[in-house]
């Protein structure tokens, strides 16, 4: 087992300098970095097996398809998914959110129906819930959050009021991308089915970061990018019960979903092929499939241990600093953390950190109505992978008591 | 800290992030704008006095980081008393200030934000309230998105 310093030595791009000083990347939030093992993963489809799937009878189609297949399969066993079948390559989790508010929404949402999420989503996972209620007549309600800084997480109690039988679809965050908030997601997918809700999960905080077991949780949907957890960008997963894609109708149509086609009129292959026309994002996804191989070979209960730990000390340091506000839970929580203070912005505070080499995240976290709730129009976000270390925790605190001597003199 | 960042916070314009020139709405306007920069949340507000062609008096509001609220404030300290085409004329100037790093010495106020060149992320900040305060003059009372503008 390597230790945790010695996972920097598989990340190249930390090996750097940024304005003179060491790189200390904290915004994994929004992105996280690729290991060696993955740029090599590219660099070798695109060098040996490149060619398109499921169409070609020669060698090098059918390596790229067994490729790309494989990486299906691997993704399916990362998530405990009952069949690889219920595994469909998107671009990431908001086009995943969406084919589940386009297809599934059209199909089944109706006047008097309510759709029902959080106050703490982001916008890929709130946006289009909106435009599905819009386009159906349903109503969208939101868990409330509680606490002056949602540090009381979802309010649990309101569910007994608000989770009613006209509610068809619940969807939530596991892990908050502001606050770092972990929901208790099998709780919320039980207390759905109870009503006979849909359940769809937003894992783009999570996937990397622990073990997840779609099954155990009992979701219907799951969503996230492959970029946030060591793969590629422009690729992700929508997972989605065999029984519930089957009767979903295809949101995009075109080349490699149908079974046959006249001018009149066209069918369908089954999932997942049905979810993906045109050509795939075939790199990408072989890509993650790797990205799957490295983190299970870090073991995924200690990345949670490792990243959650991170986010407890940085929570701890950061609360020291004079008229800070820190977001989310006090105790437990991923492996992020973000905070105010009333007279920095956030932009202000980032422009700074990269002074000292650090890469952090200032605004709203496309999370627009929860930093209204909050009294706040940005924060700024320290979000932790694998490769940081508790050293670059005293250089981020360093950074924010510079940043304040400078404003407040 | 490093010379760039030195430029891009001078004391001009901490001194306008502390302590903002003519902010809050004013009760005299009849003319107002609202700027947004999407990215990153900045908001402004410019609200106009005109009387014929000429601001009488001018106010912003908002919240934002500390380039795009000096600027805003340093901005109604300039277009007071200026018509229409001095305002734009002077916001040509500034735009050119930002995107360039090229102040000249009569600019003292203004050229304070030569700095922002170098961090080209910025220049939607600075230039926030001058769209809004823009569109308040055309009378046109939409919100302004930076995304919008092609700098």
């Amino acid at each position: 087992m390597p230790t945790w310093k010695d996972v920097r030595a598989d990340f190249p791009i930390l090996h750097q300098q940024v304005n003179g000083k060491p790189l200390v990347y904290l915004d994994n939030g929004a992105t996280s970095q690729k290991p060696r093992a993955v740029i090599d993963a590219l660099v070798k489809y695109y060098e040996r097996d490149n060619s398109n799937v499921h169409r070609g009878l020669h060698a090098l189609s059918m390596r790229a398809t067994d490729a790309y297949e494989g990486a299906r399969a691997r993704i399916a066993k990362f998530l405990n998914a009952a069949d690889s079948s219920e595994i469909i390559f998107t671009r990431g989790t908001t086009e995943s959110i969406n084919i589940v508010a386009r297809s599934w929404a059209h199909a089944h949402l109706k006047p008097g129906d309510v759709v029902l999420t959080t106050e703490m989503e982001h916008h890929s996972n709130l946006v289009p819930w909106q435009q599905a209620a819009k386009a159906s007549g349903a109503t969208l309600k939101y868990v409330p959050v509680l606490g002056t800084n949602a540090e009381g997480g979802l309010d649990l109690a309101s569910l007994d009021t608000l989770l009613t039988p006209q509610v068809k679809l619940f969807a939530f965050t596991h892990i908050s991308n502001t606050l770092g908030t972990i929901n208790p997601v099998a709780e919320l997918c039980r207390r759905a089915r109870a009503v006979g809700a849909v359940t769809v999960i937003d894992a783009a905080q999570s996937i990397g970061h622990a073990p997840l077991d779609v099954q155990a949780l009992g979701c219907d949907f799951l969503a996230f990018s492959g970029h946030k957890m060591c793969g590629p960008t422009g690729i992700g997963v929508l997972y989605g019960r065999r029984a519930l894609l089957d009767k979903l109708a295809p949101d995009e149509t075109g080349g490699g979903m149908v079974v046959n086609v006249t001018y009149q009129g066209a069918t369908w292959k089954p999932a997942p092929e049905r979810f993906e026309a045109g050509t795939p994002n075939i790199a990408g996804a072989i890509g993650l499939g790797v990205a799957c191989d490295y983190l299970d070979g870090l073991d995924r209960a200690k990345i949670r241990e490792h990243d959650d730990g991170l986010a407890r000390i940085a929570y701890d340091k950061l609360s020291a600093l004079p008229d800070i506000r820190v977001l989310g839970p006090k105790g437990d929580r991923g492996g992020l953390v973000s905070f105010a203070f009333p007279d920095v912005h956030a932009h202000d505070v980032v422009t700074f950190a990269d002074e000292d080499g650090l890469a952090l995240r200032g605004g709203h976290h496309c999370n627009q109505p929860l930093m209204r709730k909050l009294g706040l129009t940005s924060t700024t976000r320290a979000s932790f992978y694998v490769y940081n270390t508790a050293e670059e925790i005293d250089v981020l605190v360093a950074s924010m008591r510079r940043t304040l001597k400078f404003f407040r003199g | 800290m490093s010379a760039d960042l030195t430029e891009l916070y001078q004391q001009v314009i901490l001194d306008h992030n502390r302590r903002p020139r003519n902010r809050g709405r004013l009760p005299t306007a009849n003319r107002v704008a609202h700027g947004d920069n999407p990215s990153c949340g900045d908001q402004c507000s410019v609200y106009l006095q005109l009387e014929g062609d000429r601001i009488k008096d001018l106010s912003f509001d908002g919240s934002g980081c500390a380039i795009s609220q000096a600027s805003a404030s340093l901005m109604t300290t300039q277009l007071k008393g200026k018509t229409a085409a001095e305002a734009q004329a002077l916001y040509e100037q500034f735009h050119e200030i930002v995107t360039t790093g090229n102040a000249p010495d009569e600019m003292s106020d203004i050229g304070a934000f030569a700095g922002v060149h170098t961090f080209p992320a910025r220049i939607k900040c600075a230039t926030l309230g001058w769209h809004a305060a823009l569109n308040a003059l055309k009378s046109d009372p939409t919100t302004v998105t930076t995304e919008s503008h092609n700098d």
